[in-house]
């Protein structure tokens, strides 16, 4: 067990980006880490380490370049599996990201798993990447979407996933880990063991969890997880898909091509063992590859003290923003219900225009929707501003944030 | 702070007043549009009498930049005849309210501004695509349309 008072400011040294000046020669405040984090120079390296002495294609050549390469993206799936306690490597499927992984999923199982008049349940705060899928999905098979509701402290209305339950037609609760928007942390423990009650299947969004918090599949027992390796420290264009063995095996693949089959002939063709029966086509083995360090990057500082230290900078950036007059705060009051994440709203200020303003003094957060519209008009707002956090930020940064928002203030006379 | 090349006291007093702000009821000309990455959202309503444009409305979501363009459009173009409107370039709104910079500085930002002139042109092209009247300038609106930024 690591100790509670890692030194999260040392790892500042690891990441080039964060020396940027940006705009009028302004330190960067980078605070839009729900987006993508940035990365170490251990991921940075690795990546470009492949590429200078093993660059290859793999599982296919007998040379020695390929059999280095193969091994290195194997020991990836072996990672993720040992980081989320998978027993079963297998069972980690390579996609591009969280949204390929959904897609995966609703076109692979929701073919054969899906039929006229069935349910499929979301939650109100999901990123767009958990609805849209499921709105292709029921549309074409002239099946129901439903929303479980938000309350007013931005938690799910749990209640309402027992009516959609009781009517024996739901064959699917798709939900993300953490919202993106309102960081509340979903009680998934209570959802799934509602879902296995009832047997229907669950899915967990879960990119904005597993870079910040320990997760472990096993004992979380869902049926399909997803995340993206860009939010923890990783390379853009790596996704995995964890689902368990049974499931998949029965599986329809998702894309036909290359490395996904067994054997081709003229009319038929038989499918590969898992997982490579789901990766079609030459992977992003390089990124893979950088995964692999990313992952160790975050062992070694253990996701308890992650988790810890981004308690303690949204607590203190909660109770620095409320000071600030004008500012509505969205999502749970409590932090410990919520991740790292404050989204935020600026008296009668759009969020573009707070976004631009600040910008000017070198902070980075986002301003917009979020590709979370459903929630957006649930709020009855066009968009937001997110301050989101990650190992590498300060309370000095979360400092700046604010003197940058008075900025604000002044601009528009507030 | 004075100064900011942007937020002029011209646009924050139109992002809180903006001009012609509501809805014309059955107008001749209807358009909404939105930029899909941010999330401004309006909707323009014309009134157009014998190629003149009798009334214009606008209403919607945005920020002070889409608040103040959309406000200096709808005061620039109204009361004009429809062939002067059709020729109307984005410099000419632009430079109304000091932002051309932003045509350089701001990728992003530029679409706030030029989101109501877009909903204008689409919507005149629809206007004279449906009369089937003029449509040599119709094809060429949806064009500068399409291609605003």
């Amino acid at each position: 067990m690591q100790s509670n008072t890692y030194s999260f400011a040392e790892t500042r040294k690891d990441f080039p980006v964060l020396n940027r000046r940006v705009r009028d020669n302004k330190k960067l405040v980078y605070l839009d880490n729900a987006a993508t984090t940035q990365k170490p120079n251990q991921v940075i390296d690795a990546i470009s380490d492949y590429y200078k002495n093993n660059n290859s294609n793999i599982h296919r050549a007998v040379h020695a370049l390929a059999e280095e390469s193969t091994e290195a993206f194997e020991q990836t799936r072996d990672k993720i599996a040992e980081f989320l306690n998978i027993t079963n490597s297998q069972e980690v499927i390579f996609v591009k990201g969280t949204t390929e992984a959904i897609n995966l999923v609703a076109n692979a199982w929701g073919r054969d798993n899906v039929k006229e008049g069935d349910i499929i349940v979301t939650t109100e705060y999901e990123h767009h990447s958990n609805i849209v899928p499921w709105q292709l999905l029921t549309q074409d098979k002239k099946a129901q979407l439903k929303y479980i509701d938000i309350d007013d402290n931005g938690e799910l209305m749990i209640e309402q996933l027992d009516e959609y339950l009781s009517t024996g037609k739901v064959k699917l609760v798709a939900f993300s880990h953490v919202s993106n928007v309102l960081g509340t942390i979903t009680p998934a423990k209570e959802i799934i063991s509602k879902c296995k009650n009832a047997g229907v299947k669950t899915l967990i969004d879960g990119a904005q969890a597993v870079p910040h918090m320990k997760v472990d599949l096993t004992e979380l027992d869902c049926d399909f997880y997803a995340f993206s390796a860009h939010k923890m420290l990783g390379p853009t264009g790596v996704g995995v898909l964890w689902a368990k063995k049974e499931i998949l095996e029965k599986m329809i693949p998702y894309q036909g091509g290359g490395d996904m089959i067994r054997e081709v002939h003229k009319y038929e063709t038989t499918w590969n063992d898992l997982p490579y029966k789901f990766e079609a086509g030459t992977p992003n083995i390089a990124d893979v590859i950088g995964f692999k360090t990313a992952i160790e990057y975050l062992q070694k500082i253990g996701m308890e003290n992650i988790r810890n230290h981004e308690l303690e900078l949204t607590k203190y950036a909660l109770e620095q923003m409320e000071k600030v007059p004008g500012i509505t705060l969205y999502g749970a009051k409590e932090p410990e219900k919520r991740g790292g994440v404050v989204s935020f709203n600026f008296n009668d200020v759009h969020p573009h225009d707070v976004g631009t303003i600040i910008d000017k003094d070198g902070v980075a957060i986002r301003s917009g929707h979020h590709c979370a519209q459903v929630l957006m008009e649930k709020l009855n707002v066009a968009a937001t501003n997110r301050a989101s956090f990650y190992i590498y930020t300060t309370k000095e940064e979360i400092d700046v944030l604010i003197s940058a928002l008075q900025n604000v203030a002044k601009v528009f006379k507030l | 702070m004075s100064g900011d090349p942007i937020y002029t006291e011209m646009i924050i007093e139109y992002s809180r007043n903006p001009s012609n702000y509501g809805k014309i009821d059955e107008p001749n000309i209807h358009r909404h549009d939105s930029n899909p990455l941010c999330g401004d959202s309006i909707d323009l309503y014309l009134n157009i009498d014998d190629k003149k444009i009798t009334d214009v409305k606008f209403d919607g979501k945005g920020c002070a930049i889409c608040m103040a363009c959309s406000s200096v459009l709808t005061e620039m173009i109204k009361g004009k005849d429809l062939d002067d409107v059709k020729k109307f370039e984005k410099d000419e709104l632009l430079s109304e309210l000091g932002l051309e910079h932003l045509i350089k500085t701001s990728p992003v930002r530029i679409k706030c501004a030029l989101l109501s002139l877009k909903a204008l042109k689409y919507g005149i092209y629809s206007y004279f695509a449906e009369k089937m009247d003029d449509i040599e300038s119709a094809g060429n609106l949806k064009d500068e349309a399409a291609n605003l930024y």
